[in-house]
């Protein structure tokens, strides 16, 4: 009994730990556009400025997270065979409710995302996590992990649009598709290197994004290379030193010989 | 009636200047995904091919036959979707029953369209362009149609020159941090770029 109760606040003590991790995991390390490739559609799209990426980051997190509730909540009456059209059909109302929402309370969001609202549904990020996390874990994972990869998918997009809007424009508006009580913009720079049409259009999306993922790769490689390195610098070092223990071994043994 | 030119226009315009990969942004998933090889990519652009068009009649009538004399257009996305998927299924079905080769070519792609924002996208777009207005809720349909054959080949186009493209990225040397997915989306920019100037056509 003494045991358990020594026991209990170590677990508990794990596990708020794992959790934390859960929602970290979706930001770096398991990036859903910057490692997975899921959601590219949207994060091509929509990302021609900061607000209408995070708009669409958000919408995307509401949409993540009820899903995920509702699919990890049904998950036992589900018949496997039918698994992927229930998935979608769930994910289509949720879809249908943020449509309404964002029409009704902002407007000049739901015109700017136009048909990629109700492309939400066939978002291969939301199909993904239903499919391949929330159908397996409990309901409280499966909201932290929603969140995560969510946060991580709109952090993403915010710096995609950032590229994009800074080069395209020179300055961050704030406000205009938003409905935030202000208006206005940071970083009004006059230069000719941040006035490139290109960059709100089709072809600058795609180089953006190709950019941004070399750097990731680059920074990768670089700590892979780091971590490689140092390994076997330890390997050098335990091999030194188990050397050193036979020579110690051999000469002890040639002692008790004499 | 209605006049060639209008199927004409409708099948330059969506195939070129609005094409569904480079100009729309739509179908990202398998232009990056199944455009490693020549072969698989065509496969994919027949499946693609055939579930657009076949989606897009049916969507059409659904829509205005059904669902906006109802007054319950809000639930439309919904109602698509459950068309796209149902008819993917059939499609695998009939396939499987009349043809083993044709299956076994196409049959692995059926299920990743279902998940295809290329499908959905042109059916929501053929919808939100309104042709009803412009040439009769009937004569509609066969433009809706005509468009969405005219997407669909774009797709394909776009899907053949990319994965030709990437079979020789293959052999070329590129910079380690550069490989795989972010050099393909820098081509696919340059790509892009050449689209925007067929932009003054039609």
């Amino acid at each position: 009994m003494a045991e358990k109760t020594k026991k209990n606040p170590m677990k508990k003590k794990k596990q708020q730990l794992g959790q934390l991790a859960n929602f970290t995991k979706g930001i770096i390390r398991e990036n859903p556009i910057f490692v997975f490739l899921l959601g590219m559609c949207p994060a091509l799209a929509v990302t021609a400025t900061l607000e209408t990426g995070v708009g669409m980051g958000i919408l995307v997190i509401f949409v993540l997270t009820a899903s995920n509730i509702v699919v990890s909540l049904i998950k036992n009456f589900i018949p496997d065979e039918i698994r992927i059209p229930s998935y979608i059909v769930i994910i289509a109302t949720f879809v249908t409710i943020v449509g309404m929402l964002t029409q009704a309370y902002a407007y000049a969001l739901y015109q700017s995302l136009g048909i990629f609202i109700p492309l939400i549904v066939v978002n291969c990020l939301i199909m993904g996590r239903a499919t391949a996390y929330a159908s397996k874990n409990d309901v409280k994972s499966s909201i932290i992990d929603g969140l995560g990869m969510g946060v991580g998918f709109l952090a993403a997009l915010a710096l995609i649009g950032i590229t994009r809007e800074l080069f395209a424009t020179g300055a961050i508006a704030y406000g205009v598709y938003l409905p935030l009580p202000f208006e206005g913009s940071i970083i009004n720079t006059s230069m000719y290197l941040f006035n490139m049409n290109v960059f709100v259009g089709p072809a600058g999306g795609f180089i953006v994004i190709g950019i941004w993922l070399a750097i990731f790769n680059a920074r990768g490689n670089y700590l892979k290379k780091k971590k490689e390195v140092e390994r076997q610098a330890w390997i050098e070092e335990k091999k030194k030193e188990a050397a050193e223990r036979k020579r110690k071994k051999a000469m002890e043994k040639a002692g008790e010989a004499a | 009636m209605i006049s060639p030119t209008v199927f004409f226009v409708a099948i330059v315009s969506s195939m070129l200047i609005n094409n569904v990969v480079l100009m729309r942004f739509l179908g990202i998933c398998p232009f990056l995904g199944v455009s490693k090889r020549t072969e698989s990519a065509l496969g994919m652009s027949l499946a693609v091919m055939f579930v657009m068009v076949v989606s897009s009649i049916l969507t059409y009538i659904i829509y205005y036959y059904i669902l906006a004399p109802l007054d319950i257009t809000f639930i439309s996305t919904i109602a698509f979707i459950l068309v796209i998927a149902s008819l993917v299924q059939l499609v695998e079905l009939f396939i499987k029953k009349i043809s083993k080769k044709l299956y076994k070519g196409l049959g692995i792609y059926l299920p990743l369209i279902v998940t295809n924002c290329a499908i959905l996208g042109v059916v929501e777009i053929n919808i939100a362009q309104g042709y009803p207005e412009d040439y009769g809720l009937f004569n509609g349909l066969w433009v809706a149609t005509t468009s969405a054959f005219g997407a669909a080949l774009g797709f394909a186009l776009i899907m053949f020159a990319f994965s030709s493209i990437r079979e020789r990225l293959e052999a070329a040397e590129v910079p380690a941090a550069w490989q795989g997915v972010p050099v393909s989306l820098v081509v696919a920019g340059i790509m892009a770029l050449a689209f925007l100037g067929l932009g003054g056509i039609v």
